[in-house]
């Protein structure tokens, strides 16, 4: 285990056991997060993303199960932990905020009790208007307006922005060392997602914390994240740094996304999709899963699965196509579409990895008015 | 990827588990059948049931009213497989004569207010306005009393007969009916199908028949199912108080009503039709839950 | 409050539709009620007088009407067979009727919430299994059969209770558990299909997420919600329960409102059904208005009238 690793899973494997068949929604991934970073985990609808969350959480869903793998989270293994000591875990060092706003707080209960709720299940000592103190203390850290008046609101009468403001507090009142989010600006408003998003990472700056984020928005990757796995059906298929992802995107299902956003500006009428869907977990292809989408697919990516690859310090991709540059010309003539980030890499030379925070923050916001906007629909 | 085709990918599924051909009712019967083996063996059962009701005459060892002076009140034999009344009349004979009416009191009334809770429910749903406030508030009144003493007040008005208690079952059940077809139906009214076809001239009665009817069977049928054990009870519990049916007629209720004064010397008078109306009810209930499952999964009960 | 109000207006047309709907269909029956009133001798001069006093010659409306005002001053007219007041002998009955049906009541929320509980913790195993087959059971069950099983090894058998009812608290548990049995195994199954259902929903994964336990996500995320539909379905269970009331007071020999109406159709005594009928329902109404009440304390959307 390497020692700055908040949590790392390795090999992990969840599967859903259906009458029709095994569906190996999460099939071996390995993911690491390191203290104090916010690490991005992007794919479509369906590829696993959530699931892999959810099994570190414990919160797979029948007919869902850990196959095996283990989850190391600060050098302890959780994997097959007996579900009580897991939720000891749960809430005070490992915390999760939901997509759906709406309904993942309780419709009957008081949304201040239930960020209370949290404090009192793992402070054994604590007195409950000590707690009702820190969790108004915490409102107001969030951002919600009014928190002594909201502290007795119920769900329905807030806005999306401030329930999710809410989930916020309600992770974060224990100070957790890692925060999984699990789409957590899907369900908003664009104003408002640049607001949590802002939010998020103050937290983050403010308590050193590491960040889970889990997307299919690379516009938020592009704004957010230091490091992105990218997964298909249910395998890593890209991991790389936010910058090196950007600049030399090396998998064609990457270059795919990164493709499909619309810009403003953009010439082209139509524009690029992912010919296909998403394949049924239940019908994989035989070999590289993307091979029935993929424009560069030959006989070979039918026959075998493609293993992960380094192709650059810290830049892994799954694919048997992985000269990078033959990758992006043959993109780029097809679809006529310069992928987004080509921009910001002319800034942010690739070579120098090492460059001062706040010019990396910078050439990033730039990266994410260019990617991002678009992400605005969701669009994929 | 647009965001149309992502969001059709959402309603498929987180997993694409679903993503697939729509089953028809037929497939999700066949699927009911493999997965819930009670309510396979429930649907044999009720077969089996209905079969020996209309064989009854070939089946029964003596005739409905036939009595044998000498061999009253006797245990069960081989001779008599679940012994005799007081008359002398066999009861297992009696019993199967009894399913014919129990069975046909079950299932026609059921039937009945089908055909009035739909056309209720419809009307109502479709029209909407003045017409479904009063055909709604007649449901409610219909719902308030209770059922078993609606239908005593109609025995009451009509005369303690067997056609009068088809009639007072009949009036009991179609209110319920009537509530899930009209949500139904202002569900499908809205949608851009029935909008379709309404641009285009179709008539109102087609729109209800063919569009909206259609939509509603699956409901129906689970509402049917559960209907049947239902007006058995209610049937049972009528004749049992001594106003359904009449005597020389049996059906399983009244011959529980006739034993029960012999229920602590010959306790199987009383007992075996009891133990036979839950058999049936008890069939029906789990052949209406293996078919809520799989048909209308969403329906709350 | 203004919700509240709203609802009670709203039971206003119900309430004089069943009273319209008892009255008509007791009027329809061909003969005279004075006949009937007087029993088979008379002289026609006799009859004459009391359909002129009781006003069975006066246009159905005003029978109606009158009907209507007598109910609202507590007067639900004459037994025409014990030529006593209807609201006298209904009030009578009306204590051993109460006693069975809050005792039954008890007896089934008690067993009905328990089972469905443990049956809905045991989703799809062994013990959810041997429960639900329990419970479907208990509906399946003719009310009359249950009274009558449990009367005949507990009463006769075992001589624990006393066969019939004889005023004591003991003589009332009989009956008491015949008339639950049923609405304990419909209360049961939904009582479980809910809170599988809620078990479904995203906050019980944010309250997991919390940290909290199995049993403290049950009690307090998942119960509050799981009981909405239950507490709706009370109204339906007070409904079938005065219906069962009928047979097991017929079992058991009480001499509470169902009796009264079974009676009642023996004697042709009219008056007596349409009272004891109107009562039932108007009963059951108010059991409505207050499951209804419940849901928006419950609910707090509901109560913000939202």
């Amino acid at each position: 285990m390497d020692n700055n690793n908040i949590l790392e899973i390795r090999g992990l494997k969840s599967y859903f056991f259906t009458e029709k068949g095994t569906a190996p929604a999460v099939d071996g991934v390995d993911i690491d997060i390191p203290k104090g970073q916010i690490v991005g985990l992007v794919g479509e609808s369906g590829c696993g993303k959530s699931m892999t969350v959810r099994s570190v959480m414990g919160l797979l869903k029948y007919p869902g199960r850990v196959v095996e793998g283990s989850i190391l989270f600060d050098g302890e293994e959780i994997a097959g932990l007996p579900e009580n000591k897991l939720r000891d875990i749960c809430g005070r060092d490992i915390s999760m905020i939901f997509q759906e706003p709406m309904t993942s707080l309780n419709p009957v209960v008081k949304v201040g009790k239930q960020v209370r709720e949290t404090l009192l299940v793992h402070n054994r000592g604590i007195s409950k208007t000590e707690a009702k103190a820190q969790v108004i203390e915490m409102f107001r850290k969030v951002g919600i307006p009014e928190p002594e008046k909201r502290y007795d609101s119920y769900p329905h009468q807030l806005s999306g922005g401030l329930r999710q403001r809410v989930m916020i507090a309600m992770a974060m009142i224990c100070k957790p060392k890692l925060l999984i989010a699990d789409e957590p600006t899907t369900a908003l408003d664009v104003t408002i997602e640049a607001q949590i998003l802002r939010l998020m990472k103050e937290l983050r700056d403010e308590t050193g914390m590491s960040v889970l984020l889990i997307t299919h928005n690379l516009g938020v990757v592009a704004e957010l994240c230091d490091y992105v796995y990218v997964m298909y059906a249910g395998k890593i298929v890209e991991q790389a740094e936010t910058f090196e992802l950007f600049d030399h995107t090396a998998h064609p299902y990457t270059k795919g996304l990164l493709s499909s956003i619309p810009r403003i500006g953009q010439t082209e009428e139509r524009l690029h999709t992912i010919p296909g869907v998403v394949p049924n977990l239940l019908h994989l292809p035989k070999g590289c899963a993307f091979c029935n989408r993929c424009e560069l697919a030959d006989k070979g990516c039918k026959g075998s699965s493609p293993e992960l690859i380094e192709i650059s310090p810290g830049h892994m991709i799954r694919c048997f196509k992985n000269a990078a540059g033959e990758a992006v010309a043959s993109d780029a003539s097809s679809a006529g579409v310069k992928a987004p980030g080509t921009g910001a890499s002319d800034k942010a030379a690739s070579g120098e990895a090492k460059k001062s925070e706040s010019e990396a923050a910078e050439a990033k916001a730039e990266a994410f008015d260019k990617a991002g906007h678009a992400g605005e629909e969701g669009a994929l | 990827m647009s965001s149309q085709d992502m969001k059709d990918i959402k309603l498929n599924d987180e997993l694409q588990l679903e993503i697939g051909e729509r089953d028809g009712i037929r497939d999700k019967l066949k699927k009911m059948c493999r997965q819930n083996h009670l309510a396979a063996i429930s649907a044999i059962v009720i077969l089996i049931i209905i079969l020996m009701a209309v064989f009854a005459p070939v089946i029964a060892p003596y005739g409905e009213t036939e009595a044998i002076l000498i061999d009253r009140l006797q245990g069960p034999s081989m001779k008599h497989l679940l012994g005799t009344d007081e008359l002398g009349r066999d009861l297992f004979s009696r019993m199967l004569y009894g399913s014919r009416l129990s069975i046909a009191i079950g299932i026609l009334p059921s039937l009945i207010s089908l055909v009035i809770g739909v056309a209720a429910g419809l009307t109502a749903g479709y029209f909407g306005g003045k017409i479904d406030y009063v055909i709604m508030r007649i449901a409610d009144v219909m719902l308030s009393i209770p059922s078993l003493l609606l239908a005593m007040v109609v025995m009451y008005t009509l005369g303690t007969s067997t056609v009068n208690l088809f009639v007072a079952l009949s009036m009991t059940g179609w209110s319920s009916v009537a509530r899930v077809v009209r949500s139904q139906t202002l569900s499908i009214k809205e949608s851009e199908y029935v909008e379709a076809a309404r641009s285009i001239g179709v008539s109102r009665f087609k729109i209800m028949t063919r569009h909206i009817l259609p939509n509603c069977i699956p409901s129906l049928i689970v509402l049917f199912t559960l209907n049947v054990p239902s007006a058995i009870l209610s049937e049972s519990s009528l004749s049992f108080l001594g106003i359904g049916v009449r005597v020389p007629q049996a059906s399983w209720g009244l011959i529980v009503n006739q034993g029960r004064q012999f229920l602590f010397t010959q306790p199987w008078l009383c007992m075996a039709p009891c133990v036979a109306i839950m058999i049936v009810v008890l069939a029906f209930n789990f052949l209406g839950d293996g078919l809520r499952d799989v048909l209308d999964p969403y329906m709350q009960r | 409050m203004k919700y509240f109000l709203k609802r009670v207006i709203g039971t206003i047309p119900v309430l004089l539709g069943v009273i319209l709907l008892i009255f008509i269909m007791l009027r329809i029956v061909p003969g005279n009620p004075a006949v009937l009133l007087l029993g088979e001798h008379y002289d026609q001069a006799t009859v004459d007088r009391l359909t002129e006093i009781m006003g069975f010659n006066k246009p159905i409306i005003e029978q109606f009407i009158n009907y209507i005002l007598g109910a609202l001053s507590g007067d639900l007219g004459i037994s025409y067979k014990y030529s006593r007041p209807v609201t006298d002998m209904i009030l009578e009955a009306l204590p051993y009727t109460v006693r069975l049906a809050v005792m039954a009541a008890v007896f089934a929320w008690a067993i009905g919430l328990i089972a469905g509980i443990i049956a809905a913790v045991n989703n799809n195993n062994f013990i959810d299994r041997i429960f639900m087959g329990f419970s479907l059971m208990g509906v399946s069950m003719p009310i009359f059969m249950t009274s009558l099983v449990l009367q005949y090894f507990l009463s006769f058998k075992l001589g624990i209770f006393p066969m019939t009812e004889d005023g004591s608290f003991v003589s009332m548990i009989l009956p008491a558990i015949a008339l639950g049995w049923n609405s304990a195994g419909s209360i049961a199954r939904m009582t479980r299909s809910s809170l599988i259902e809620v078990m479904q929903a995203d906050y019980i994964d944010t309250a997991r997420a919390k940290g909290l336990k199995r049993a403290a996500v049950i009690i307090f995320h998942a119960l509050k919600n799981s009981l909405l539909p239950v507490v709706t379905m009370m109204a339906l269970q007070l409904s079938s329960m005065l219906s069962g009331a009928v047979i097991t007071e017929s079992v058991f020999a009480i001499p509470g409102i169902g009796r009264l109406a079974t009676t009642a159709i023996q004697n042709r005594d009219m008056p007596v059904l349409q009272g004891t009928v109107l009562f039932t329902t108007v009963i059951i109404i108010a059991g409505n208005l207050i499951a209804d009440l419940l849901y928006s304390v419950l609910d707090p959307r509901i109560r913000k009238g939202e």
